[in-house]
């Protein structure tokens, strides 16, 4: 466990003098009259891996929506790679995002859901593959060779023609992390991608986002309630408390060493 | 233009009244199918649960007939043939229309009471079964109220089908809506546009009260049904 | 009993005349009503609360008042409407007349099979970047279209029901096609039985296989969900 901690210090060093890829400035949200989220602020970098927890309905979810254009924030800004995501610059003045900027920017940025949202209406291969010939026009077979190494990697490669509804909760989430994988983010996010499978199959997909996170160049934003997951894999722990960001740090101070006294209750809940 | 508005504002004043007399008969076709209607709907609804085959075939036969034939097509053969059939006459053409309208969705609504009944049945048999209750206390008292909020939805539906059914009455001689709307037709021809959408929008004044009905009984639906 | 067998036989000829002009101006509503219905759904998508005011209210107006007044509306009225009116013949009334009363449902349809696709798979084609087309081409219509297909179905015998009424406003079917052959004989109970089991022949068959159809559907959705949760113990037992 030590080890793990001081390797993962390390690629945090690295990455310490990158520009960031993510930079939350001052974001804002609210739902009606419930502000869920007053100020976040928050710098993401190049290959760095965060974690994000917190009680439930404290916005974790609401906090990585709005970087993948699924929710707008109600003000402040969202920086991707140095460009603005929802705000663009028309005449010198800047305005609200238009479908053609967010399409630019979002390019950057992918996404795997709690609830796998795999498309029921294609085959495993055929929900890999149908971005990157749409969306980034690859041809058909480097697309299928990409996407079969993809699925291969997550430990699919025998399921390529079923569809969805044959596989497991666990299976579905590996193909779902496939089909991010293959369209390349620079930012990949994932929504408490274990919160919706049987206790049994939580590890296998752990076990496939642990091995991405090794290879090190995509930068994760992990919501997840796994601490043990979350000291191994991420560099740096935020916890979300009433729309703030209530304390941050490298695991073995946030998650092993909590001085946020709501976030050391929180906490006694998952480490007994 | 001033001149050509004070003819319309003259004639709107004209119109208002005549359609205003075909109203009474539109209601009245219109309280008669309802009430008949629904009458129809539970007894054959009914039937067709029956235990007796004869029963239940002969219901079975009614509704698939009526489902399968058009409304005016019923109207037509109840108001000229069945007279001529069997000798009756049926006094009125309000006895024609009434009939033909509350057989004709009668026999919709049936489907409506039987599918209701059968999937409640469905859930609470056991759970009735278990507390000893007789068959028919098990459908007083647990089926037919959960059955009753099942089927709200669709019977206000059906009432709103019923307000459109109504206009076929003038197509027998009754001086309804559309009637004293088709008439200016006639007289004067120019004044047709207005008048029939003026009628378009008394049937659509029959009709509100009951959509917002339906949109209450859907309401209602969805808070009393175990599911 | 005063009932008239060579005349029924008589009639029956005579009547099925009207089968053609019956179908095709069923037909041709349908056409017309399936894509005025697109019309319909697609302003109601428009997220503005005035234009959706109006056409919420609009629709409820032609979907709650008589098709045949409306019939007549077409017909009749609309040539002396000043300006924009012109005569159009019965056939293309009714297609207008009927097809634009049944787009209101239809465009319900629509709008059910579209709320039938799971907001997640908005979501996820979002995250993979598609362009607003190709959100509607590649990932939601596929799977909006299939559970219409029953329902869409239904509509049409409802719609060949109906048909009936433009012989009101002189397409002549075989509605009117018996109201000639009584005025001729003087007698109408024999044309309008022709006409009744006419209808009954045609658009039975057809509910019988609309509803194969809804339970064919129902049970592939069932089959497939078996089968999932069969290879899912299958699959439980090779990961763990
Ligand atoms: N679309 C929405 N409309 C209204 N309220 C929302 C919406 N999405 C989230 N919320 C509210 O915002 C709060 C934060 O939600 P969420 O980000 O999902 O929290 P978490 O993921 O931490 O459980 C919750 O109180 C939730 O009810
Ligand atoms: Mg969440």
């Amino acid at each position: 466990m030590v080890d793990t901690v001081t390797s993962e210090e390390q690629t945090a060093n690295v990455n310490k003098g990158l520009d960031p890829i993510v930079k939350y400035e001052n974001v804002h949200k609210s739902f009606g009259d419930v502000d869920v989220l007053k100020g976040i602020n928050l710098d993401i970098l190049p290959g760095e891996k965060v974690a994000v927890i917190g009680p439930s309905g404290s916005g974790k979810t609401t906090i990585i929506r709005m970087l993948m254009t699924l929710e707008e924030p109600t003000s402040g800004h969202i920086i991707v790679d140095g460009k603005n995501l929802w705000e663009m610059e028309k005449n010198g003045e800047l305005v609200p995002a238009n479908e053609k900027h967010l399409r630019q920017v979002r390019g950057d940025i992918g996404m795997v859901f709690q609830h796998f949202n795999l498309f029921p209406h294609m085959t495993i291969l055929e929900n890999c593959m149908t971005a990157p010939t749409h969306v980034k026009k690859m041809s058909k077979k480097e697309a299928k060779e990409q996407s079969i190494q993809m699925l291969e990697k997550v430990g699919l490669g025998d399921k390529l023609d079923n569809y969805p509804n044959q596989l497991s909760g666990g299976q579905k989430q590996r193909v779902a992390m496939a089909r991010a994988l293959v369209m390349r983010p620079k930012v990949m996010l994932f929504d408490e991608v274990t919160s919706a499978l049987d206790p049994e199959l939580v590890g296998e997909v752990l076990e496939v986002i642990r091995d991405i996170a090794n290879e090190g160049e995509m930068a994760m934003v992990l919501v997840t309630h796994e601490m043990e997951f979350a000291i191994d894999v991420a560099d740096r722990v935020l916890f979300l408390d009433e729309g703030v960001i209530a304390e941050e740090g490298p695991p073995s101070e946030v998650i092993q060493n909590p001085k946020n006294e709501r976030l050391q209750t929180f906490l006694h809940r998952f480490l007994g | 233009m001033t001149l050509e508005r004070v003819i319309s504002i003259n004639a709107l004043i004209e119109i208002f009244p005549t359609l205003f007399q075909g109203v009474k008969i539109t209601i009245l076709v219109l309280l008669g199918s309802i009430v008949v209607g629904y009458f129809l709907a539970f007894i054959a609804g009914f039937c067709l649960l029956s235990n007796n085959i004869i029963l239940r075939t002969l219901t079975r036969f009614y509704v698939e007939i009526f489902r399968g034939t058009s409304l005016i097509v019923q109207l037509f053969w109840l108001y000229y043939a069945l007279p001529m059939l069997f000798n009756i006459d049926l006094g009125s053409n309000y006895l024609a229309g009434v009939l033909a309208i509350s057989l004709n969705y009668g026999a919709y609504m049936s489907e409506v009471v039987r599918g209701s009944i059968v999937a409640v049945a469905q859930g609470q048999r056991e759970a009735a079964t278990a507390l000893n209750m007789s068959r028919f206390q098990r459908m007083r008292l647990v089926i037919f109220p959960q059955a009753v909020r099942m089927m709200l939805p669709e019977f206000g539906n059906y009432l709103i089908q019923m307000v459109k059914a109504t206009s076929l009455v003038s197509l027998i001689g009754m001086k309804d809506i559309l009637y004293y709307g088709d008439r200016f037709r006639f007289s004067e021809i120019s004044m047709t546009p207005i008048v029939l959408f003026l009628a378009l929008v008394f049937y659509f004044i029959i009709a509100l009260p009951l959509i917002f009905l339906t949109r209450k009984m859907e309401d209602i639906s969805k808070k009393g049904v175990a599911s | 009993m005063n009932w008239n067998n060579d005349l029924f036989f008589q009639a029956l000829p005579f009547i099925s005349k009207g089968i053609w002009i019956t179908l095709s101006l069923t037909i041709v509503c349908y056409v017309f009503a399936l894509i005025f219905g697109f019309v319909w759904t697609f302003l109601k998508r428009i997220p503005n609360k005035a234009i959706n005011w109006v056409v919420t209210w609009t629709m409820e107006f032609i979907r709650s008042t008589p098709p045949l007044v409306q019939l007549y509306f077409i017909f009749y009225a609309w040539p002396e409407v000043p300006y924009v009116g012109m005569t159009l013949s019965p056939f293309t009334s009714a297609v207008i007349g009927l097809g634009i009363h049944f787009s209101t449902y239809i465009s319900e349809v629509y709008r059910s099979g579209i709320e039938s696709v799971d907001k997640g798979q908005w979501e996820a084609s979002t995250a993979l970047n598609f362009t607003t087309k190709q959100k509607w081409t590649k990932i939601i219509l596929p799977q909006a279209i299939r559970p219409t297909i029953p329902m869409l179905g239904n509509y049409l015998i409802i719609l060949f029901k109906e048909v009936p009424l433009a012989a009101t406003i002189g397409v002549v079917g075989i509605l009117h096609l018996a109201g000639d052959f009584g005025s001729q004989h003087f007698r109408n109970i024999e044309a309008y039985t022709v006409v009744a089991l006419l209808f009954l022949l045609m658009s039975y068959p057809s509910a019988l296989l609309v509803n194969k159809l809804e339970k064919k559907m129902n049970m592939k959705f069932d089959k497939k969900a078996t089968n999932g949760s069969k290879t899912l113990n299958d699959s439980e037992g090779a990961v763990s």
